[in-house]
């Protein structure tokens, strides 16, 4: 992105400011930025592997409670793996995860979009009716039927999530590119002779580059909520993978004898998911002056 | 209107038929033979095999397999449950009032507690009641509903043993089914106290699928708010010198619930998908707990029905809060 707006900083500086008004969307940030360190670092701040069964050390509790020990400081889980080290590769998953989603979507649904805008008329008609049927079913009951059909698995599910967000940034796309295709300036391209894929991505899609970047970062939040939710339900990342979903469906049957093993992985993904959710939010403020207070 | 209404119709009936092909698909999708899924894991013999495909119309090409199976549903006929045997169907209808009950008062709840917090949290802007709210109106909707549910049962039902952890009413009580609603039903049962356990299974899950659309109702509702707030109409109240809570109330808020009715109508789908988790954790006995089950349980015609019978009951509701809208709106009737 700062390649795009880096020769202009005046623009960048005013983007800044009114983005910064918004002060949950600096804590979201804030947030995200820890989030991006942890995963990049988390071979070295790890403790222990993921996976590691320590056999000595089953349900042991956090730190600070009676019965905590320095080398676990968030506790272990039922089978003696650590609960930090566990939490730090899960963000690690949960970014990747919302990262290919998010592109994945934002790339088919794009291309989509632009391309019914352009071409008008029965693939207009198409496409659009097509996103119709996708929306019509509960996007988590859709991608339940999907994983359903393509067997469980961390892969399937993120393919779930992307067919299930799709109709999102079809729409979105489609409309920002009507009325962009309206204007002056697209008419002055086409009567210069550039080509329909030119106008299409160099032209016009620049100019509904603002509504896209603000679907992308809630985007981002939905496809970590959906994938952990179907990694819960059994369908998604498969233990021992230390996906945070996955994590909460193994530990269902120690919430009697061990909070944290429950209490945590979700903290995880509330926080993650908050945080883009509040950065959409202010990008949504700071793009949109339309929605400004 | 009537024009409008057949417009509306009209344009169902492709996405119907989409809806169909999907599930359909499903069924064609699933790796393995259909029939296998059908009879279960038991071995069979070949000319088994040929003659029950032949039966179920599997020899068939696909469109003419499709156009039957589009026959058969209009028909209201769905085929049976692989494990159980029942019709689909049947079953459905059996378990959908549990989904409703959960949903309506999950509705019910959101709307009762969010709409007055919007509308407080807009007219006391830049407060820190309005900032408060906000933080939790964006929590809300980032929630993990099935990591919020597992927490109320932590602590409302093991740590305090106030309410119980699952099912929608002890076994202690039998209540004969009349509207299909627990909490409706529970009045005319002989037994005391059926209702107090009817209300004490329903208020966890309620609370945990209304969270997400309480978040949504609270926010819209203060943004419906504020801008009705501006309009001159509500200066001329104010003006006349009408009370405050009068001008609020009569003047801005009728106006203000346009959009958040809207919004609540078209959040039926999310609800539906968030009833699934939901019963699934309180084992709360709906469709949502039932198609997750069936996925376990590789039965395939209850999920494709199940799926089905979902989606409709969504182009239903989108169709009723379209004529709503048309309804109140005439400008949008073209």
């Amino acid at each position: 992105m700062s390649g795009a707006v880096a020769p202009m900083p005046g623009r960048l500086a005013l983007f800044w400011r009114s983005f910064a008004e918004n002060r949950g969307a600096v804590v979201g940030l804030a947030i995200m930025v820890v989030l991006i360190i942890i995963s990049v670092l988390a071979d070295v701040l790890a403790l222990h592997s993921p996976i590691e069964q320590f056999r000595a050390h089953f349900l042991i509790p956090p730190i600070w409670q009676e019965g905590g020990v320095w080398a676990f400081p968030l506790g272990t889980d039922d089978v003696g793996r650590d609960m930090l080290s566990r939490l730090i590769y899960g963000a690690r998953l949960s970014l990747i995860i919302g990262f290919s989603v998010a592109s994945l979507a934002l790339l088919t649904g794009t291309t989509l979009g632009l391309t019914a805008a352009f071409a008008g008329g029965v693939v207009d008609v198409f496409i659009m009716r097509l996103m119709d049927i996708l929306l019509v079913f509960p996007s988590l009951l859709l991608a339940i039927v999907i994983v359903a059909i393509l067997g469980p698995g961390l892969f399937n599910a993120m393919l779930a999530v992307v067919v299930v967000t799709l109709p999102g940034y079809t729409r979105l796309a489609r409309a920002s590119a009507l009325s962009e295709l309206a204007r002056d300036y697209v008419t002055a391209t086409r009567s210069a002779g550039a080509s329909t894929l030119r106008l299409m991505f160099d032209v016009v899609l620049p100019n509904c580059a603002a509504p896209l970047i603000v679907q992308v970062s809630l985007g981002f939040a939905v496809a970590i909520l959906d994938a952990a939710a179907l990694g819960f339900l059994g369908l998604g990342a498969q233990p021992p993978t230390p996906e945070w979903g996955t994590m909460l469906s193994g530990a269902l049957q120690f919430y009697q004898r061990a909070w944290w093993v429950l209490a945590l992985p979700g903290l995880a993904i509330l926080f993650t998911v908050l945080a883009f959710n509040l950065v959409g939010d202010g990008l949504r403020d700071a793009l949109d002056p339309k929605l400004k207070r | 209107m009537l024009r409008f209404l057949l417009r509306r119709i009209a344009l169902i009936i492709p996405t119907f038929i989409g809806v169909t092909f999907l599930a359909f698909l499903l069924i064609h999708l699933v790796p393995g033979d259909p029939i296998e899924a059908r009879v279960g894991e038991h071995g069979i013999s070949e000319e088994r095999l040929a003659e029950l495909r032949h039966e179920f119309g599997y020899d068939q090409p696909l469109w003419k397999q499709f156009i039957d199976y589009e026959v058969q549903v209009l028909k209201g006929d769905f085929g049976v449950s692989v494990v159980t045997r029942e019709p689909v169907w049947k079953e459905f209808a059996t378990l959908f009032p549990a989904t409703i009950e959960l949903s309506i008062a999950a509705i019910l709840f959101a709307a009762i507690i969010g709409l007055p917090m919007g509308v407080i949290a807009a007219v006391k802007r830049g407060s820190a009641f309005d900032y408060g709210l906000m933080g939790m109106s964006v929590t809300g909707a980032s929630m993990p509903i099935f990591w919020w549910g597992l927490m109320m049962i932590l602590i409302f039902s093991v740590t305090l043993g106030i309410t119980p952890v699952s099912g929608r009413i002890s076994d202690a009580f039998f209540v004969e089914p009349w509207s299909g609603f627990m909490v409706i039903d529970c009045r005319w049962s002989e037994d005391e106290g059926a209702c107090a356990s009817a209300w004490s299974h329903l208020v966890l899950p309620m609370v945990v699928l209304g969270t997400i659309p309480l978040a949504i109702i609270a926010r819209m509702t203060r943004s419906s708010m504020l801008e009705v707030l501006n309009e001159d109409y509500v200066r001329t109240a104010r003006a006349k010198g009408l009370s405050t809570p009068r001008v609020i109330i009569v003047h801005a808020l009728r106006n203000a619930l346009i959009p958040v009715v809207t919004v609540i109508g078209l959040s039926v789908s999310g609800l539906l998908g968030g009833a699934i988790l939901t019963e699934t954790i309180f084992s709360w006995p709906g469709v949502g707990h039932w198609l997750v089950e069936s996925i376990a349980r590789r039965d395939y015609p209850v999920l494709q029905t199940g799926t089905l019978l979902i989606a409709v009951l969504v182009i239903g509701v989108n169709l009723g809060v379209d004529l709503l809208y048309g309804l109140l709106n005439p400008r949008i009737r073209r």
